[in-house]
């Protein structure tokens, strides 16, 4: 079998195991929604400091989000052991971690086509004329909190305190990924919006860094 | 055990003559005075700090590729001995730059980097200390480590980027181009000083690290010794069928 077609049934299956329940996706949701509301007592929202701190509080809530939404990916493989299971399959082990960085792409995409209308709502920012280098924007951000947060969550998961542990070891190598992305989120809220093409390039590369690096140590990592 | 009495004792004779030299022999700089003389520890520790991450870098690929605990246990010392010599740098930094920046910390480009260095090796000192299975440990640290290190030049690169797009806060005080050149000899001194430190650390950490990888495979085996007589005494008949 090859990598993509094993890769997209694990997909399957961990969108079949969410869309059972949607916990995952609801918690995650709630959860941005209550840092977003926090924030508005950090500082006083008007139009004008919304452009000025915006982008950041977005990213910020994005990332605890996603820090703790990527826990369970490895973590409850662990209950009834069926990671072993996986293994035993006779697909590669990259498929194994594609297909889970795959769907939590999916489920964190979700999560931010929920969170950023409201957020636009509430901050008073105008998504017109943006949308598409928006959603550019947000996706190579969130593909790459989710190739290093589903990897980190598969070294956590054998952890004591993984929920703990996770964003610890998470949210640090993910500084640089908020730098570029608030930075690029912040041109496109600016009055005139523009696409930094800088730190898009920036957030394609550390895209690829960490892909190419969990495809060359997924063995290591998801090994008996 | 007598050369590496004699070796420890040469180093610390080494470190002693540093020491005397940062505080005496150097010259007095123009502006900053006494306080710069913190400059040759505090460069000195950062370049332990970066052999320190390098091996502990090297350590972990090594341990990968080739499965030897022994690069597991290299790797470790690497990192602890390496956080060391960050939080010395960390100290070191601010307290010179209160008298000559007129601040503790600036969050430019070098500072941040190291800060978020530190705090990623701390993090795979806790991952060790939380996973049990030492060969799910070595294995997941190791992939740590090197998740931490390919993050290093893109914090720096990402900070690089994002404050020259923004004015800086303090570009006063630092040094001007070019070195007096008993300053410099008395750099090298301390820079050959602390590295010696580094390593002398490093050697006994990795001795240690092996140390204790063989004191839990001794105990887990005497465990197991103690549980196979246990099961001899309460079961008889299994004993005398020569199983």
């Amino acid at each position: 079998m090859t990598t993509a077609r094993a890769a997209a049934i694990i997909l399957a299956k961990e969108l079949r195991l969410e869309f059972r329940t949607r916990e995952l996706l609801t918690a995650t949701v709630i959860f941005a929604l209550v840092v977003v509301v926090l924030f508005s007592f950090a500082f006083d929202p008007t139009a004008a400091e919304s452009r000025r701190y915006g982008s950041g509080l977005l990213w910020i809530a994005f990332l605890f989000a996603g820090s703790l939404m990527l826990n369970p990916s490895f973590a409850r493989e662990q209950n009834n052991e069926t990671l072993d299971a996986l293994r035993m399959a006779p697909i590669s082990s990259f498929a194994i971690l594609l297909g889970k960085i795959l769907a939590n792409f999916i489920f964190m995409s979700l999560a931010e086509l929920v969170l950023v209308p409201v957020f636009a709502v509430l901050y008073n920012i105008s998504l017109a004329g943006i949308v598409w280098r928006l959603i550019l924007v947000l996706m190579l951000g969130t593909l790459g909190l989710t190739v290093t947060g589903t990897v980190f969550s598969a070294i956590s998961a054998h952890a004591r305190m993984r929920e703990l542990l996770l964003p610890l070891l998470l949210l640090p190598l993910l500084t640089p990924l908020l730098i570029a992305a608030v930075e690029s989120t912040a041109s496109l809220f600016a009055e005139q919006p523009a696409l930094d093409r800088t730190w898009l390039a920036f957030l394609t590369g550390f895209d690829i860094v960490f892909l190419t690096a969990s495809w060359l140590l997924c063995d290591h990592l998801l090994e008996e | 055990m007598k050369a590496r009495i004699a070796i420890t004792a040469l180093v610390a004779l080494l470190i002693f003559c540093a020491g005397y030299a940062a505080l005496f022999i150097a010259p007095d700089e123009a502006t900053m005075h006494a306080i710069q003389r913190i400059f040759y520890f505090h460069v000195a520790s950062w370049n332990a700090m970066f052999c320190a991450f390098f091996v502990a870098f090297y350590a972990s690929v090594a341990y990968l590729v080739t499965g030897n605990r022994k690069w597991d246990a290299l790797g470790v010392s690497g990192v602890e001995v390496g956080v060391i010599c960050c939080t010395i740098g960390l100290i070191t930094g601010p307290l010179w730059a209160r008298p000559v920046w007129g601040i503790w910390w600036t969050w430019d480009a070098k500072l941040t980097s190291t800060f978020i260095l530190w705090l990623l090796f701390i993090g795979y000192l806790l991952l060790r200390g939380l996973v049990e299975d030492p060969e799910k440990k070595a294995s997941l640290s190791a992939v740590f480590a090197i998740f931490a290190s390919l993050d290093i030049p893109l914090v720096y690169l990402a900070n690089r980027l994002w404050r020259t797009q923004h004015p800086q806060p303090v570009i006063a005080g630092g040094q001007g181009s070019g070195l007096d050149p008993t300053m410099s000899k008395v750099l090298l001194l301390c820079l050959f000083a602390i590295f010696c430190v580094m390593i002398l650390a490093l050697i006994d950490r990795y001795r240690l690290e092996l140390l204790r990888n063989e004191a839990a495979e001794l105990k887990f085996e005497i465990e197991s010794r103690e549980l196979d007589a246990a099961d001899g005494a309460a079961n008889p008949a299994l004993q005398k069928g020569g199983l």
